[in-house]
């Protein structure tokens, strides 16, 4: 039965939410434009109630997709393609935002709370900061509203309240209109991670945030008020700047856990164009506190708040029009809803542009020349290279939509993305990422006030002197010889002492003011993390056999994988490696087991265990247990020595993932203080290709004999009758035996079971049972019950392999660390200037 | 002169230094010909090449060779000009690759041979394949 009501009533909330948000900005409107106060006064009601019943709708619209999701309602579209029955319910969050349509309603969500904030906290700012929330939210709502225009043949937005039978055409829904697909298609597995529950909502928070300062500076220069407007905008702003900047780094470290390209960063576009806005709105965020000290760098303030928000829409763009096409392996497939992206970016780039351009000449500005020994001059450098910074990504970013452009007007442009792209982008980001360290660690000695030149030297000496040293002991011992990194490294180590001289005076005067000091140590920490991790991220699993790709080659070939058979160690950076066989994940419980250890039945999330099962010295199931595993993830055990001791035990995984193309491998990461060691499968082993088997060969022999197959010793130690045999159906006349092959592997034992059968007197079945890892099939031939002798059949080939790809990333740790840092000091900065703005 | 004369002028012409470089080292999309003639000509710089894997009459994949180990892997990709050519590259085969409509090559001509330093891979897309599943 298809649950029709549910769906109706989603689509009906996501109507209301786009009426009532057009509702408030006009009833907004009429306040701000009202001149008797009682009618001001009751239009502000007016637009109050649409706000929250806009409020109300859109979690009405969230309950609703929550509601279909979580129940298998399979005849919805959403459902059926973000979902599957076998889901655990925390990764049922995680599916709710895997579509563009989810995404939006997460951030039309956080919108709606911010302006219910906004509406309690800022009561001389409501009318003009919320025309702007509403309309913003007009324009979203309308993504998702999937309403049908028959005669112009447009459809406005894409509802995530579609049945499967609409947005399919599928002949069975010809056949059978009610049709419910049993089970979806399954959320992404590589979206089944702890970090994909919570990094789409903060980085959707960090979006929103973004909103606040923008809706100020519009209301600032709507109503005049020029000066106004920073002192409420800036704690907002410093609130986007850390949850934005949380967000991106939460994908990052997904990134780093998940997908195999080595990093945390790939300079993808999908990344670009959330990077590029969170650097204008720190660029920003530093205007805003100049302008605050000193009255200066207010009409740069409003040109970097503006921008900040036009980027924000300009990277939904880019991300959601389909635009990027081939220059990016992960953008949002398109929905078809590029023309109304364009609208809505256009909207307000040219709104914002044209009021700002009205008002210009009003805006105040200092006409006195900043002198090259205050403040404000250093943050001024300092903002203008982190604007420099995202425009150097900007811009490469953007050749997709120069070809289209191009296009447009008749011509054509083959223009590709740099080739090499971390290499791009790090040449030039690097170089930035000095003169910031430079900026910031020279700055802050203009903390209290204008000081003269030899003040500054005088300041300046001590912390220079303790960075030189710190910075030749580093250089000593990590042996840095780059010469880029070098004055990176330099720069690095000066910026966080300088900043830790300041917060410590800082810290006596008044401990709330030491966020900026304390957020520029964490920079600075992160700017060496990243140095050294990404730097001096070293393959270590080099081939060392010497073998030649191709005689026809000129060029030298690195080659950076390492082939490892099941049991046969190598030795690989002072670790000696060995590949010990395929697992799958325990569904119920951490751990893993043997695939030989199990038997797979109809159910592909069910198996039987074929003996105990034992995982790190525990019993987790007993033999003839059924339990839960996930089907489509193999895990490749690989453990590292030094010398007897186990340093490792890595499971680096391969997941069979028909979204992302059929193949997902990503890695296990043996985490230390110095170094992670950073471990993905290159290749696995294809069965059906491997199924090259020897030819038969035969031996009889007695139970308790030993013999030798594929150079393993191997034991006849019992046959003995069955019962029942797992997809025969045993009458009473039926004979089966079974056979129990010890082969001693290098290391665990491991079992054959080939089962003999004589059905109805006359009919003979050979089931053979085969070691996967070993490549070793052992077939029970015949019983010569005369002289207690067995017929064994002996096939082989090569033994199970797979190819890994092994590096090193020394410090990475320097980098979360110092995150964290910066995370602390915009807290503090936060509270600080929450507090000033009550 | 101002100061802030001089400074607007300095990021004037960092912006366009910036401009300038990312118009010069940004690769562009050729077909083998174009490739091989850059090559020829001295111009080593990587160039993206996209094409389809070659096929015969039954739409078997024809050209395709694994190294010995299985660490690297030969194959031969038709631009869309028709025009076949060896590709080399240096990583183990991407599983998926056989079942992959248009590939992406970035890389340079060595001698007479391509050498890919990555491939991208656009593979039938979800979306657009997608069916629903009847069994129950």
């Amino acid at each position: 039965m298809i649950h029709y009501f549910i769906g109706d009533l989603g689509h009906f909330f996501i109507i209301l939410s786009f009426v009532t948000s057009l509702v408030a900005a006009f009833a907004y409107w009429k306040t701000k434009y009202s001149v008797d106060g009682a009618l001001q006064e009751s239009w502000r009601q007016n637009a109050r109630v649409a706000f929250y019943v806009h409020t109300v709708a859109v979690i009405g619209v969230f309950v609703s997709l929550f509601t279909i999701i979580y129940n298998h309602y399979f005849e919805y579209h959403y459902a059926y393609s973000h979902s599957s029955r076998h889901l655990p319910a925390h990764y049922m969050v995680s599916c709710f935002w895997e579509g563009q349509e989810g995404s939006f309603l997460l951030w039309i969500f956080w919108q709606a709370i911010l302006g219910l904030f906004v509406i309690h906290t800022q009561k001389n700012w409501e009318a003009p900061v919320m025309i702007v929330f509403s309309l913003v939210q007009a324009f979203l709502v309308s993504m998702i509203l999937g309403i049908v225009f028959p005669v112009f043949d447009f459809k406005l937005g894409s509802s995530p309240f579609i049945l499967l039978r609409d947005a399919l055409s599928d002949p069975i829904f010809k056949i059978q209109p009610d049709f419910i697909p049993a089970d979806g298609s399954g959320l992404n597995p590589l979206l089944q991670n702890y970090w994909m529950v919570i990094h789409p909502p903060t980085l959707f928070l960090g979006f929103a945030l973004t909103l606040v300062p923008f809706a100020f500076c519009i209301a600032g220069l709507w109503e005049r008020k020029y000066k106004e407007w920073i002192k409420p905008a800036l704690p907002w702003a410093l609130l986007g700047g850390a949850i934005l900047g949380l967000g991106i780094l939460m994908g990052g470290y997904w990134a780093y856990e998940t997908l195999n390209f080595g990093g945390y960063w790939n300079w993808d576009p999908v990344e670009n164009a959330v990077y590029v806005p969170w650097l204008v709105l720190i660029a920003a965020i530093h205007t805003m506190i100049v302008y605050k000290n000193s009255k200066t760098a207010l009409k740069t303030s409003v040109i970097l708040v503006i921008s900040v928000f036009v980027l924000i829409l300009y990277s939904t763009f880019l991300t959601r029009s389909g635009i990027l096409g081939d220059a990016s392996v992960h953008s949002f497939t398109d929905l078809g809803l590029s023309g109304q992206l364009l609208i809505y970016l256009l909207f307000f780039t040219v709104i914002s542009i044209l009021l700002a351009a009205v008002r210009w000449k009003e805006i105040p500005s200092s006409s006195e020349e900043v002198s090259t020994y205050s403040r404000e001059f250093w943050i001024f450098l300092g903002a203008t290279t982190l604007c420099l910074m995202g425009f150097q990504v900007l811009i490469p970013t953007s050749i997709p939509v120069y070809n289209q452009i191009v296009s447009l007007f008749g011509g054509t442009s083959n223009l590709a993305p740099p080739a090499d792209q971390i290499a791009f982008y790090s040449k030039f980001q690097l170089w930035f990422g000095v003169a910031i360290a430079i900026l910031s660690g020279t700055g802050q000695f203009f903390w209290w006030k204008r000081i003269d030149k030899s003040r500054l030297k005088k300041e300046l000496l001590g912390p220079l002197l303790i960075s030189l040293v710190v910075f030749a002991i580093i250089i000593s011992l990590a042996r840095v010889a780059e010469p880029a990194y070098v004055i990176l490294t330099l720069a690095g180590v000066y910026i966080i002492v300088s900043n830790i001289k300041v917060l410590t005076s800082v810290f006596k005067v008044n401990p709330s003011f030491s966020g900026g000091a304390l957020t520029h140590v964490g920079v600075g920490m992160s700017l060496l993390g990243i140095m050294f991790s990404a730097g001096y991220s070293n393959v270590v699993s080099l081939n060392n056999t010497g073998m030649l790709i191709s005689s026809e080659l000129s060029t030298e070939f690195n080659r950076d994988n390492l082939l490892l058979f099941v049991n046969e160690p190598r030795s690989m950076a002072g670790y000696d490696i060995e590949y010990l066989g395929e697992r799958f994940e325990f569904k119920n419980q951490s751990g893993y087991v043997k695939k030989s250890d199990v038997e797979l039945t109809a159910d592909p999330y069910k198996v039987v265990a074929k003996r105990d099962i034992i995982f790190e010295d525990k019993t987790i199931y007993s033999a003839k247990d059924t339990f839960e595993i996930y089907p489509e993830n193999t895990y490749y055990e690989i453990e590292l020595r030094k010398g007897d001791d186990v340093a490792a035990i890595l499971y680096p995984r391969v997941q069979i993932n028909e979204a992302m193309g059929g193949f997902i491998a990503s890695p296990d990461i043996s985490r230390g203080l110095g170094r992670d060691l950073y471990t993905h499968v290159s290749a696995p082993m294809n069965r059906e290709a491997e199924a090259d088997w020897s030819e038969m060969e035969e031996i009889r022999i007695r139970p308790g004999q030993q013999f030798f197959v594929n150079d393993y010793v191997a034991t006849l130690e019992e046959v003995h009758r069955v019962e029942e045999i797992q997809g025969v159906e045993l009458l009473n006349e039926d004979v089966a035996v079974q056979a129990t092959i010890v082969v001693n592997a290098e290391r665990d034992p491991y079992y054959a079971e080939p089962i003999f059968l004589i059905k109805d007197k006359t009919q003979v079945g050979r089931i053979s049972s085969e070691i996967g890892e070993l490549g070793i099939k052992i077939t029970l031939l015949n019983i010569h019950p005369e002289t207690g002798e067995f017929t064994l059949g002996l096939n082989t080939r090569q033994k199970d392999w797979v190819i890994i790809k092994a590096m090193e990333k020394p410090y990475i740790n320097l980098l979360w660390l110092g995150t964290g840092v910066i995370m602390v000091g915009f807290s503090v900065a936060m509270v600080r200037r929450f507090r000033e703005r009550g | 002169m101002k100061k802030s004369h001089i400074f607007a002028i300095v990021i004037i012409a960092i912006a366009i230094g910036i401009i300038v470089t990312t118009a010069g080292d940004a690769s562009t999309y050729v077909n083998f010909d174009q490739a091989y003639q850059m090559a020829s000509t001295g111009n080593s710089t990587s160039i993206h090449v996209v094409g389809q894997l070659k096929k015969d009459s039954n739409g078997e994949i024809v050209g395709l060779r694994n190294a010995p180990d299985n660490l690297s892997f030969t194959f031969v990709l038709v631009d869309e000009n028709g025009k076949e050519q060896k590709v080399f590259y240096n990583e183990p085969m991407p599983p998926d690759f056989t079942r992959s409509e248009n590939v992406v090559i970035i890389g340079n001509y060595q001698g007479e041979n391509f050498v890919a330093n990555k491939i991208l891979l656009k593979c039938p897309s979800k979306y657009q394949e997608q069916s629903v599943n009847a069994g129950v």
